[in-house]
């Protein structure tokens, strides 16, 4: 069993963010640090592999500096070796360029299973993984919140609105994990020490052979985003469980 | 309301001393003592209990049990990795990082530096993953500073071993699954590896304790201990055996400190901008500031010479009184820290709900343990003058 998972490397969210004023995209030239929500897509990974009895783990991860401690982070937990696709003419990546630079790293390394999270914690836009899945012309399942393989069927619980869909679909496919799938585990000492070790392959975009990218995306503005509106408040008066009912069958909770 | 710009750590840029793999080693400890440790750790501490077997295995699968020796399991991790570890442990408890010390740095120490290559083999690996536990019997209830006293005495009969005295002051004493156990016999102080399911081992809990409650002390009763030929630690016959295990555990505290100093910094820094009196933050006022000032001050330089005797650890050049040096400074600087950070937090600061306190009573044990701060006084005199001050 050889999984791919997909991980991305983001400014520390300790740190308050900006936007570069004249692309409106985040600025990540500081330290980069494994996005929390792709520690959920690596722990699952481990233990696919580990169940299965044996394979490699592989991070496929772009980034614009070169950065690598967020991916030597999850190979401490585990993974076997990581490429990381960094070219200065990726920063400011769309969506679509960057699915076509993680399919295209992803296809150098044979692989059953491909992993990620249902979005980034920086970017959001959550559209990544299924691109990847349509360029490498595989299935994928999406918001998975148990993963299962059984003689080569990927086996999902896809997380729904009202519950959950049973999802079976045959390998290799793509899914992406919802956070809380598994507990990840913490990276162990020994396996820091190991990670300094393991093979990282840095390739920039010629080396990938994907041909030209170009973005053809442009973030026109930025706006800070609207405060919430205010919840309701019940006050009981006797009939409060009745509203606190109400509401939950109208919002069709119950 | 206004945001702090520098914690005490970036202010003195701590982070480029250090390298990658130091700065995961601490995130990881980070991360742990904050989601493990910090939620519970006041009831552990009011109650006075620990559930020390559970941590410990959680301890194992992360590596920090003897993560500084090695082989046999252990990582090898380099000392400053380690004082890291026991930094960031003990800014959640010095009950949890003196759990570490006496399990990696003078249990397994012992066992590492002085047993046979059959005793490392049966005893490490289980307890680098915290399976099993140890505990280490120096002090006696009339030989603390003193230990060259001792009255805990092991004889030869036959082929073995009997043991007969009483240890005082042992932490993990109730729970360890093995002591090691240091002895008065004809060939010099000897240490024994004593399984506790020995007949004639017994521990009592120490009860009422005012410091360190989130730890076991126990009194260790030897009673005719009979023990094979093997149980002895071949690698040593005199004080020297137990003072080296003493010396690593030191280098431990004398990071581990540290981290008290910071949490209860961070604390009153947090506390300070909140709590409004006179209608401002009691931060924004000067006399706090002047506190927040020194004590950073004092936190940041001692970090420094912590990193700086750390460094010498690992170049194999560091001499017994600089680590005497460092636990003198950092312990002595985190008491007063805490201290003043109690000040800091008024009622408030009293109270279990803010670590404060809690980190200021636990330090008055680590001043007293691994060496008293007297002691590491007259050893740093000594290192200047030549002139021995222990004895009259
Ligand atoms: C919570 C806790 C856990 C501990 N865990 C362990 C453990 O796991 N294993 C273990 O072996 N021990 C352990 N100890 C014991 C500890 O190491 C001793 O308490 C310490 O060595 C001091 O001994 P004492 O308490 O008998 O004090 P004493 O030696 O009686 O000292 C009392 C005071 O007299 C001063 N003093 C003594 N001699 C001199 C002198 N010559 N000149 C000037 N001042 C002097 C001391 O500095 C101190 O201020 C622990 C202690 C505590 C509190």
């Amino acid at each position: 069993m050889n999984i791919a998972v997909c991980v991305k490397q983001i400014p520390d969210q300790s740190v308050p963010g900006k936007l570069d004023p004249g692309t409106h995209n985040l600025v990540r030239d500081g330290k980069l640090i494994l996005d929390d929500s792709d520690s959920y897509g690596v722990e699952m990974a481990l233990q696919l592999v580990d169940r299965a009895g044996g394979g490699e783990v592989t991070l496929i991860s772009m980034a614009p500096n070169g950065e690598v401690s967020g991916i030597r982070t999850a190979l401490a937990m585990g993974a076997d070796r990581a490429v990381l696709v960094s070219d200065p003419s990726l920063a400011g990546s769309d969506a679509l360029t960057t699915a076509k630079v993680l399919a295209a790293a992803i296809r150098r390394n044979p692989f059953d299973l491909v992993m990620a999270a249902t979005e980034s914690t920086d970017g959001y836009t959550g559209t990544v993984p299924v691109q990847v899945a349509e360029i490498l012309d595989i299935p994928s399942v999406s918001f998975a919140k148990k993963v299962e393989i059984e003689n080569g069927i990927l086996k999902v619980q896809r997380q729904t609105e009202s519950g959950y869909d049973e999802v079976e679909c045959p390998l290799p496919a793509l899914v992406t994990v919802t956070a809380g799938v598994v507990e990840p585990r913490y990276p162990s000492f020994k396996g820091i020490m190991a990670a300094k070790s393991k093979p990282v392959d840095v390739l920039d975009v010629a080396a990938l052979g994907t041909g030209p990218l170009t973005t053809s995306q442009e973030i026109v503005s930025v706006r800070a985003a609207e405060e919430r509106a205010s919840g309701t408040v019940v006050v009981d008066e006797g009939d409060a469980f009745r509203q606190v009912v109400e509401f939950l069958e109208a919002i069709k909770v119950i | 309301m206004a945001n702090a710009t520098q914690t005490p750590e970036g202010l003195f840029d701590i982070d480029g001393l250090l390298t990658d793999e130091e700065r995961e080693i601490r995130s990881v400890i980070r991360k742990y003592v904050e989601k493990r440790i910090k939620p519970d750790v006041a009831e552990w501490f009011e109650n006075g209990e620990l559930p020390a077997r559970e941590l410990a295995i959680e301890l194992g699968k992360l590596g920090v049990l003897g993560m500084h020796l090695e082989g046999y399991g252990c990582a090898g991790a380099g000392a400053v990795a380690y004082g890291l570890a026991c930094l960031e442990l003990e800014a959640g408890d010095s009950g949890i990082r003196s759990l570490v010390s006496v399990q990696g740095s003078l249990a397994m120490k012992a066992i590492h530096a002085f047993g046979s290559e059959e005793q490392k083999q049966q005893w490490l690996p289980k307890m680098a993953t915290g399976e099993v536990l140890g505990c280490f019997g120096l002090t006696e209830p009339d030989f603390g500073s003193n230990p060259a006293g001792m009255r805990t005495r092991a004889k030869r009969d036959g082929k073995d071993w009997l043991l007969d005295g009483t240890k005082m002051w042992i932490t993990n004493g109730n729970i360890a699954d093995v002591a090691v156990v240091w002895a008065r016999t004809d060939e010099g102080i000897r240490g024994f590896i004593v399984p506790t399911d020995t007949p004639g081992f017994s521990a009592n809990l120490v009860h009422r304790k005012l410091s360190l409650r989130a730890s076991i002390t126990s009194e260790l009763v030897l009673d005719n201990v009979r023990l094979p030929e093997d149980a002895v630690l071949p690698g040593v016959s005199s004080l020297r055996g137990p003072l080296t295990c003493l010396n690593e555990a030191r280098f431990g505290i004398l990071f581990g400190a540290l981290g008290a100093a910071r949490d209860s910094l961070e604390s009153a820094i947090r506390y300070g901008m909140e709590r409004i009196q006179f209608d401002h933050p009691i931060a924004a006022y000067q006399l706090t500031q002047k506190k927040y000032a020194d004590m950073t001050v004092e936190f940041g330089k001692g970090l420094l010479l912590a990193l700086h005797i750390g460094r010498l650890k690992e170049k194999g050049t560091l001499r017994a009184e600089q680590v005497s040096i460092g636990k003198f400074n950092s312990v002595k600087q985190a008491l007063a820290i805490t201290r003043e950070c109690r000040s800091i937090l008024g009622a408030n600061g009293i109270t279990l709900e803010y670590p404060v306190m809690r980190h200021m009573s636990n330090l008055e044990s680590v001043y007293t343990y691994e060496g008293t701060h007297e002691m590491h006084t007259l050893v740093i005199g000594e290192a200047l003058t030549g002139l021995p001050a222990y004895r009259i």
